[in-house]
């Protein structure tokens, strides 16, 4: 066991778990933010950067500070660490930095995508961003690419955060896609425009934490604050089952996994839950699901309707 | 009782005065009054030929913009109708086609868009919200109209036409960005 301090609030962790998974712990007012780490996927993070974190002291045998702000998701926890995350204001200034960088290149189209509402880079940007670019050069754009009936792909949405290509190699059996191209140029690409038709593919658009991947069946249907979401669940042999069905009025417009406090799928679902079963009588309804009422999803309904 | 102020006045039935019993000062006196008000400059317009000069941000009926080529502002992004206190604004969405790059700026663009002019209380959010300079409100008025349903206002009465453009350069300059 290790002794940790986040943010002045002391938790004993297991040996070998993360900064990351040591404050999420103790909570959201100490939790950094994640755009690429994902609990569940083997070797996700470290790429995003906006975790990062300012180690002031590096354990009880060696009290010296880490010399550069480290990323939480991939940073261990030592014995007496303490860590500064919302209260170092270096910390605050870098993620700032991070943030404008990830939106360098993103498109300014919150308005069309289907993901706003619930995009992890809205709320990034809205939490640490600055509400002007300083950029004058154009967005990085792509070229329009099919992947398959069920996926839409806006690679010039995609902050490379690698989530996609961990489920396809660890969730689906044989992955097709993968992200093509170095540096500037890279880009989610499948093989030679091979379509991505895994049972578990779907499970894609969920953890993809901007609007990249999106759900076909659902695009442009409505906005995610217009339906309402519903726990269900069925018998199902491929996959628990336990989705959340969108409502509009008694349609449902899409069905996704369950997601938990930091955005990440409780369980994986199959692609015939997520985009066949669209028909309230395929499911057994468990009742409304709890939004926190900061989310633009509880606009203008309540938790019980 | 005791009186809670010392307003209080203790009314009195007086006899009245025989210049008070003629009621003729009386009667002068308002016709006087009546009179002064016909030489005063009226309050009143006479409506169909003098129109009222609106102020600049009078908030009347709204407007769908389209851009200098005509295509329309509005790409159905919802926040108008998310920010609508009183829930006036429907919109459904849909997906522009190939060869629709001239009637429609977006890719998404709003195939139905009604405002319920009944239940909108003109308080100019969805101006505000708006991310894409579509929805304008304007110094126009809702006509009146014998039958409810005519104030679910419809594309077709919202959209500007192409060769009757909406000026509302006055009211955007009250949104300029700091």
């Amino acid at each position: 066991m290790a002794k940790v301090t986040i943010d002045g609030i002391e938790i004993e962790v297991p040996d070998g778990t993360t900064i990351l998974q040591a404050a999420r712990m103790i909570g959201p007012e100490v939790a950094p933010p994640a755009m690429c780490f994902y609990s569940s996927l083997k070797t996700s993070g470290g790429y995003c950067r906006t975790c990062i974190v300012k180690v002031s002291k590096g354990s009880e045998k060696d009290p010296r500070p880490m010399p550069k702000l480290v990323p939480a998701c991939r940073t261990n926890v030592m014995d007496g660490m303490e860590v500064m995350n919302f209260t170092s204001p270096e910390v605050v200034e870098a993620r700032k930095g991070v943030t404008e960088f990830l939106l360098l290149n993103h498109p300014l189209d919150c308005p069309i995508c289907d993901q706003a509402g619930e995009c992890h880079l809205q709320d990034l940007s809205f939490e640490n961003g600055s509400s002007k670019t300083r950029t004058d050069f154009e967005r990085r754009t792509f070229n329009k690419l099919n992947i398959g009936l069920h996926i839409q792909l806006h690679m010039s949405r995609c902050i490379l955060c690698y989530r996609c290509v961990k489920v396809a190699e660890q969730i689906t059996d044989g992955r097709v896609h993968g992200v093509m191209n170095r540096g500037d140029h890279s880009e989610i690409s499948t093989y030679i425009d091979q379509a991505i038709d895994n049972d578990f593919s779907g499970n894609m658009i969920d953890v993809c934490p901007v609007g990249a991947l999106t759900d076909k069946t659902f695009r442009f249907k409505s906005r995610v604050w217009f339906t309402k979401p519903v726990d269900a669940h069925c018998k199902c042999d491929k996959c628990s089952g336990k989705v959340v069905l969108w409502y509009q009025k008694d349609e449902v417009l899409r069905v996704t996994g369950r997601k938990d406090q930091w955005g990440e799928l409780e369980e994986f679902i199959c692609n015939t839950c997520r985009f066949e079963k669209k028909k309230t009588s395929d499911w057994i309804i468990e009742g409304p699901r709890h939004i926190n009422h900061h989310s633009v999803i509880s606009a203008n309904h309540y938790e019980k309707w | 009782m005791q009186s809670l102020t010392n307003r209080s006045v203790v009314v009195r039935k007086r006899e009245m005065s025989f210049m008070e019993k003629l009621y003729l000062p009386a009667i002068l006196g308002g016709m006087a009054l009546t009179i002064k008000h016909l030489f005063k400059k009226k309050v009143t317009n006479k409506y169909p030929e003098v129109k009222r000069i609106f102020a600049p941000i009078y908030r009347g009926v709204h407007v769908l913009k389209r851009d200098e080529q005509g295509r329309e502002n509005c790409t159905a992004c919802g926040l108008c109708a998310v920010s609508c206190p009183a829930e006036a604004i429907t919109m459904v969405a849909a997906e522009r086609k190939q060869g629709e790059e001239n009637l429609y700026r977006e890719e998404k663009y709003a195939a139905t868009y009604e405002i319920n002019m009944l239940r909108c209380i003109f308080c100019g959010l969805c101006e505000e919200a708006c991310p894409k300079d579509a929805i304008y409100l304007t110094d126009r008025l809702i006509e009146s109209k014998y039958d409810r349903k005519k104030f679910i206002y419809g594309k077709e009465l919202l959209v500007e036409k192409i060769d009757e453009r909406i000026d509302i350069s006055k009211r955007k300059k009250n949104y300029t960005m700091a």
